[in-house]
């Protein structure tokens, strides 16, 4: 399936997907200009990334900070244009096709919700504003009776009762929890299809995160809305993504439905991202030394893959060039040259696993 | 009201006699807020032994970085220390003068902080920074604290050739090393980590994580680590204790803990975190959120969101009681917590 994402001449095999992806993301390529005025350097964000979008499905985006996710995701809700690459809606091109009224169904269908429900919601403004904006932006309400049952209903589906207590408080008087709900309605509010979600728990307590990722999976299941869900947090992709996606260094580096991904990784980093998850069970004090290092620059990274110089299995190939995609299975693929490219390397998933990542114990 | 959430005076009696190196004893802070002080920390009390790591997790506005700030004699207005005592050494802390406080920071009790970025003066280079805190605490030459700033960056593992970066130079791994390395300075017998690796990712958290839990066998300081996750606590402590809306609600070695927890917001908390292994069940987290200090609810501060609340909860206040050797619990459910609470009366 993976090979049939990078091809540009639209020929996708949909059987991967059980039927056509909502959003699919092909060469997708991000780069800042950074430094003065003349400066030619810029930030090589997002590098060549490819996925698909299953409808109806959660996908995950994981990695460290600075490996290209958020930038995905502002690229996907069309906050910032991308330097190259195509992202395909529904069978359409949404960066060619540019009618005004497309662009803004696009806008519509597709909705994000951000990190920081304390910077998001209009401190001056009580929650029904919130929502009867987008509700009249969007025309989806006639007359102020169908608008407030809209708005108590939206605020029922996100678990917010009584709706009309709800509607009428502030943000100040509602917890992280109940605010990041009022940004989860709000993006309801105009029917989208699509979610994009962008750290939605990290900043709440631990306590009500569940709550949260609970209510992005019974939207998926009751309403039919995909979700784009980005998070640092391996662990949270694994108990609501249906598939994950790994990110490193603006790169995707592997990608498989997750609790494969996590059960039997292929990429060495994912297999560094999940040993660095604390796991009570183990302890950390029987472990070896962790990998040191970090992210490159991503100022003219070099042309191999970024992952080289942390890599235990690094070859000279490795510096030269990035790998293509071999695909281990109908939804595992992982970019490593490791692995033989293409189909060949089918059935290899997991593969590595009994060689543990080799750690280099600092003296 | 009677002192809320004590242990037994007599098992204080005892910490204080095996030695322990610190011991909070019925600590209370509150802030003043023009509707009403918040009871931020309520009755705290522990103790922390030589060599140990204690972990103290709670969700923000739990207290636990009231606690860190209160033994530093660090809190700034509107933040008042109520009631209790900090002993340290057998003096009480929160009796010291300025001059004793200035020789007791930093010598025997030092801090890191959560966010490296903060804490770093950003037009100092690292070296710079960890000769000032030499020499602000000892009667050291230039050049030896030079040479004692490189020997502590290498401790931490930072190169030496790095002394003289700027933190803007760093990584943000290695700031927080260079953090870490400024806490070491005067090798004190407890260090106060609050939140070390919550900015950073996973892996450099492993890394510091490691490099901590190495440092502190190499140099036998006590840790007071406080997080909001509990899985890395687990990793790192020795005995952890739950924080509640300003209270202690469990105490037990880290593996009980984990294994068996009592109180039922513990319970709540491990049914929060999402695992990496098993069977993918579904979580139900805690409902609802903390309550408002500055009128906390009656009787049992978790009872509105207690699935497993009755008929006592809410009328009296239930104490720390140990129910099993070192597993201190505050929850009605047990009877030894009962048979405390009604013998104090409230």
């Amino acid at each position: 399936m993976a090979i049939e994402q990078v091809t540009r001449n639209g020929a996708v095999d949909p059987s991967g997907y059980g039927g056509q992806p909502v959003i699919d993301v092909r060469n997708l390529t991000k780069h800042f200009p950074v430094g003065g005025f003349v400066s030619k350097q810029v930030v090589h964000a997002l590098e060549d990334v490819s996925f698909s979008m299953p409808r109806g499905e959660v996908v995950a985006l994981v990695g460290e900070s600075g490996s290209g996710k958020s930038t995905t995701a502002r690229l996907l809700a069309r906050l910032i244009p991308p330097t190259s690459g195509e992202i395909v809606y529904e069978g359409k091109d949404i960066l060619k096709s540019e009618p005004r009224h497309a662009s803004l169904d696009y806008r519509s269908d597709v909705q994000m919700v951000f990190q920081d429900p304390f910077g998001s919601l209009n401190p001056v403004h009580p929650v029904r504003y919130h929502l009867e904006r987008p509700l009249k932006i969007h025309k989806k309400t006639r007359g102020r009776g169908q608008t407030r049952d809209r708005i108590h209903e939206l605020l029922d589906i996100v678990g917010l009762t009584p709706p009309a207590e709800v509607a009428a408080k502030y943000p100040y008087q509602l917890s992280g929890g109940q605010r990041q709900r009022v940004a989860f309605a709000r993006a309801l509010a105009v029917e989208p299809r699509v979610m994009l979600a962008d750290e939605p728990v990290s900043m709440l307590d631990v306590s009500i995160r569940i709550g949260i990722l609970n209510l992005i999976e019974r939207l998926k299941e009751d309403h039919g809305i995909s979700f784009l869900y980005i998070t640092h947090d391996i662990a949270s992709a694994r108990y609501i993504a249906d598939q994950t996606n790994v990110m490193y260094a603006g790169r995707m580096v592997e990608g498989a439905e997750s609790t494969e991904l996590i059960d039997e990784p292929a990429h060495p980093y994912t297999k560094l991202l999940l040993s660095a998850v604390p796991n009570p069970h183990a302890g950390l004090r029987t472990e070896e030394a962790p990998s040191r290092g970090e992210i490159p620059s991503l100022i003219d990274p070099p042309p191999g893959c970024p992952f080289e110089p942390r890599c235990p299995y690094a070859m000279d190939v490795c510096k030269q060039e990035m790998p293509g995609i071999s695909s281990l299975n109908r939804r595992h693929w992982v970019r490593c040259h490791l692995y033989p490219a293409g189909e060949a390397a089918a059935g290899m998933s997991g593969k590595l696993t009994n060689v543990s990542v080799q750690v280099n114990v600092r003296n | 009201m009677a002192v809320a959430n004590t242990i037994p005076a007599e098992r204080v009696a005892q910490n204080k006699r095996s030695g322990s190196l610190i011991t909070l004893d019925d600590l209370k802070v509150e802030y003043l807020s023009p509707r009403g002080p918040v009871r931020a920390v309520d009755g705290v009390t522990f103790d922390i032994n030589p060599g140990e790591v204690v972990g103290l997790a709670g969700e923000s506005g739990s207290g636990k970085s009231t606690i860190a700030m209160a033994i530093l004699r660090i809190l700034q207005p509107p933040a008042v220390i109520t009631g209790g005592q900090v002993l340290f050494g057998g003096r009480d802390i929160l009796a010291m003068s300025d001059s004793e406080l200035e020789d007791f920071r930093w010598r025997e009790v030092s801090m890191v902080f959560q966010s490296a970025m903060n804490a770093l003066n950003p037009v100092m280079t690292i070296g710079d920074q960890i000769v000032d805190a030499i020499r602000a605490h000892s009667r050291t030459s230039k050049s030896d604290a030079r040479q004692r700033a490189a020997d502590l960056l290498d401790v931490v593992g930072i190169e030496k050739a790095r002394i003289d970066s700027y933190p803007h130079e760093l990584s943000g791994g290695m700031r927080q090393r260079a953090v870490i390395a400024i806490a070491l300075t005067l090798n004190p017998p407890l260090m106060i980590m609050d939140e070390p690796t919550t900015a950073l990712d996973v892996v450099v958290q492993k890394e510091i994580m490691y490099q901590i839990s190495e440092l502190k066998e190499k140099l036998g300081f006590s840790i007071l680590f406080i997080t909001h996750d509990l899985s890395l606590l687990v990793e790192i402590s020795d005995r952890i204790a739950i924080m509640y809306a300003g209270q202690i609600v469990e105490m037990a070695p880290a593996r009980e803990l984990f294994e068996h927890p009592l109180h039922p917001y513990t319970q709540g908390l491990m049914q929060s975190f999402p695992s990496l292994t098993g069977d993918k069940k579904r979580l139900t987290g805690i409902p609802g959120s903390p309550p408002d200090l500055i009128s906390p609810p009656s009787g049992c501060r978790f009872h509105p969101r207690c699935p497993k609340r009755f008929e006592m909860c809410d009328k009296v206040v239930p104490k720390l009681a140990e129910v099993s050797p070192g597993h201190l619990v505050a929850c009605h459910l047990y009877p030894e917590v009962r048979a405390e609470s009604q013998n104090h009366g409230d």
